[in-house]
């Protein structure tokens, strides 16, 4: 499903310096499969994230993704889109005057266009995304509100699983979708990404904490650290982390 | 990146550029006391009308181009321009529908705006000023039945001179400025509406203005009158064949609603913006003012400005009446070399009155966005209520957005609010749309639409659609 070899990015700050962040990242996510991927704020999980999606502030100097046997990099933002890729932001951008909804079905029926499926009409549209919205226990009022506009941390994260039980992507990547949840919307994300999961599809956690990890089980779990992921494991390996921290890991270096 | 994607969308085809081949009267360029006793003879105006034209003049004889605005253009020679020009007609005029040039009933349906009355506009009268003459009104016998008067100008002078008469610049006077006073004495057409005591106009009215004839200046008049209690929601559509010169366009708008009343007016403006380069383009210069007279009156004035190389207007209201509420919603566009300086004013004379402005300025390219308004509050308008708010949106590296808010309060208990943002289309808001899917166009048009959706919501519901579609239209090729 996915494939990233010996991948290296940087970014160049306002007085044209250049950061490295990624600092040659190998991994190989299996259809079916949940990864995990922990590490300390600033290892580069949401640079990796973002570049994934065709973030284009960072500069790729080395290595290659490939989903499902196509060049990430060959493709604009909304191509990956297409082609099955979707990220729930760490932080979500508020769109302000553009409705929910209307932005939603815009997306889908966009992606539904690249997958060459026709288009959902206003009735079917409105009976899917009610459904996903019960599954989710979310109101219904968030429908008619600007997208993420005026929404709290947890409703936004929340709205994220939401697009993406719509978009029914192939790899799904979320980024701290768990960080500012509390444990009932922490429980419903859960349920929201364990509704998805089938073995067609792989989904790449990105996580400070084992607590998701309990109703999202990994397969794999990987430790990122300055630009690397220096340890994998299976889920044992988050509970160790939960524990010990990142620091006897570091000192391996 | 965002720059170069922007540029792509922002330069859309003007669709509206084409000339239609109509055999026309036409006056010489130039302008003298003559050419004014000639157009006061050709529409056979009462002897108050010329009179008052030709004091206008000798006004305007006097006066300079005003130089304020935040607009630059070479100066106009106004010898150079044709005041008067209309397509030619076998008899004094259509006396109806059907006796129109089927050129002309061609080139609305081009333009979108079907003249029959039936179809997509079924609900909307309109009355189409063709150059420097009223060309068709639809709807007059529906409108007649509930005692709407809704006719060209040169038809009011002659049917109804004395509610002409009673209100013709006591709102803008023609000493008003330089080109109130030019329009003054020379504007050749326009719309005229009444709307009889206690009547809710049964149906939108609207004009659309249509420049054709090369080097003509378009010089109309439009007088609204809503009598006590009644209402009315009014809308203008303006557009001009692409060409290298600039043409002058100098209206003048004048609302008057008395007590109870209230006048919705709303403007599409989308006349020729000139080329990528800045060439040609109409020159917008503009008055438009209404008085609220009595109590509880309301005028609500909404514009979504895409077009012309210059804009340069500010739709006022003069709130005499207590409890009366003014109010201005704005979208102004400038893409490539396009200028706007636009805004409003707002005179708070009666108690208890309260005006509210909303403008969007959106600025890509090199286009240059202004926003300029007064607020002023005299000393009887006791307990007067304002709220501002202008936002900026820049799509592109080298345009530019201004803000000048003049606030003149003269009196401890009224209540002034302003607000005002600038921001960069976000290339995170970008980008999130993107990673959803939505092309970059999509995205863009869907970001900016959701950035005037306050005012788009003013908008009459046939028009609120079109309106979204011209800004994408007019957004083709921007932002950096
Ligand atoms: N747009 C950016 N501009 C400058 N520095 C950035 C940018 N994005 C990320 N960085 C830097 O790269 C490093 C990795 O950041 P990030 O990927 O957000 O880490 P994580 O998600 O693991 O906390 C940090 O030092 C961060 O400051
Ligand atoms: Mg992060």
């Amino acid at each position: 499903m996915l494939i990233i070899k010996n991948l290296h990015a940087s970014i160049r700050d306002e007085k044209q310096k250049t950061k490295k962040i990624l600092c040659g990242i190998d991994l190989h996510v299996k259809s079916g499969e949940v990864h995990a991927i922990m590490g300390p704020n600033g290892s580069g999980k949401s640079t990796l994230a973002n570049i994934l999606a065709g973030q284009k502030e960072y500069e790729v100097t080395q290595g290659e993704a490939w989903l499902d046997g196509k060049n990430l990099m060959d493709l604009e933002p909304e191509s990956r889109a297409a082609a099955g890729l979707f990220l729930a932001f760490q932080y979500p951008v508020e769109i302000p005057g553009v409705n929910n909804m209307y932005f939603l079905k815009a997306a889908v029926n966009s992606v539904r266009k690249h997958r060459q499926l026709p288009p959902l009409d206003a009735m079917d549209f409105l009976t899917l995304i009610k459904n996903k919205m019960k599954e989710m226990e979310m109101d219904e009022k968030f429908l008619s509100r600007a997208v993420n506009e005026g929404f709290s941390g947890g409703e936004k994260k929340c709205n994220e699983i939401l697009q993406m039980l719509m978009l029914e992507p192939k790899l799904a990547i979320l980024d701290e979708t768990d960080s500012g949840l509390d444990i009932d919307a922490l429980q419903r994300v859960a349920k929201g990404v364990n509704s998805l999961r089938d073995f067609k599809r792989s989904i790449v956690v990105v996580t400070h904490y084992q607590r998701l990890l309990n109703y999202i089980v990994p397969d794999v779990v990987h430790v990122m650290m300055k630009g690397k992921i220096i340890k994998s494991g299976g889920k044992e390996l988050a509970l160790e982390l939960e524990e010990k921290g990142y620091g006897w890991l570091g000192s391996t270096e | 990146m965002t720059n170069q994607y922007l540029k792509q969308i922002v330069n859309k085809n003007y669709q509206y550029g084409f000339v239609t081949a109509i055999e026309s009267d036409t006056f010489a360029p130039g302008l003298s006391e003559e050419v004014i006793h000639h157009i006061s003879k050709l529409k056979n105006e009462p002897e108050f009308m010329l009179q008052w034209r030709l004091r206008a003049y000798q006004y305007w004889l006097t006066l300079s181009p005003p130089r304020w605005a935040h607009v630059n253009f070479p100066n106009i020679d106004y010898q150079n321009i044709i005041y008067y020009s209309a397509p030619r007609v076998k008899k004094d005029g259509p006396a109806s529908l059907e006796e129109v040039d089927p050129k002309l009933l061609e080139t609305y349906k081009k333009l979108g705006i079907p003249l029959h009355e039936q179809g997509r506009l079924a609900g909307v009268a309109v009355d189409a000023v063709f150059d420097s003459v009223s060309v068709a009104t639809t709807f007059k016998a529906k409108l007649a039945e509930a005692g709407v008067i809704f006719c060209s100008f040169s038809e009011a002078v002659q049917e109804y001179p004395a509610l002409v008469e009673k209100y013709l610049g006591t709102v803008v006077p023609y000493r008003d400025n330089f080109f109130a006073a030019l329009n003054s004495a020379v504007f050749s057409d326009g719309s005229f509406v009444y709307i009889p005591k206690g009547v809710r106009c049964p149906m939108e009215l609207s004009t659309y203005f249509r420049i054709n004839a090369a080097n003509t200046g378009q010089f109309e008049r439009t007088l609204i009158i809503a009598d006590a209690d009644s209402h009315v929601s009014y809308l203008e559509g303006c557009t001009a064949p692409m060409r290298d010169e600039n043409q002058l366009h100098a209206a003048v708008v004048e609302l008057v609603a008395l007590e109870n009343a209230e006048i919705k007016y709303s403007t599409v403006q989308n006349w020729y913006p000139g080329d990528e380069e800045g060439r040609g383009g109409i020159y917008n210069f503009v008055t438009k003012r209404g008085a609220c007279r009595g109590k509880h009156a309301k005028i609500s004035w909404t514009q979504i400005e895409t077009g012309s190389a210059i804009t340069w207007k500010y739709p006022s209201v003069i709130l005499q009446g207590d409890d009366s509420i003014g109010e201005f919603y704005s979208v102004a566009l400038t893409n490539h070399h396009q200028q706007a300086d636009t805004g409003t004013k707002m005179i708070h004379i009666g108690k208890n009155t309260r005006s509210t402005i909303i403008s969007k300025g959106i600025s890509a390219g090199f286009g240059q966005n202004t926003y300029r308004g007064l607020v002023r509050v005299l000393p009887q308008a006791l307990y007067a209520r304002n709220y501002t708010q202008c936002e900026s949106l820049l799509l592109s590296a080298t345009c530019g957005a201004h803000t000048f808010p003049y606030i003149e309060v003269k009196n401890p208990t009224s209540q002034i609010e302003h607000e005002a943002y600038t921001s960069k289309i976000g290339a995170d808001q970008l980008f999130y749309c993107r990673q959803r899917g939505l092309s970059i166009e999509d995205a863009i048009s869907m970001i900016v639409n959701g950035f005037c959706k306050r005012v788009f919501n003013e908008l009459p519901m046939e028009f609120a659609v079109e309106a979204q579609k011209l800004l994408e239209v007019s957004l083709e090729g921007s932002v950096g």
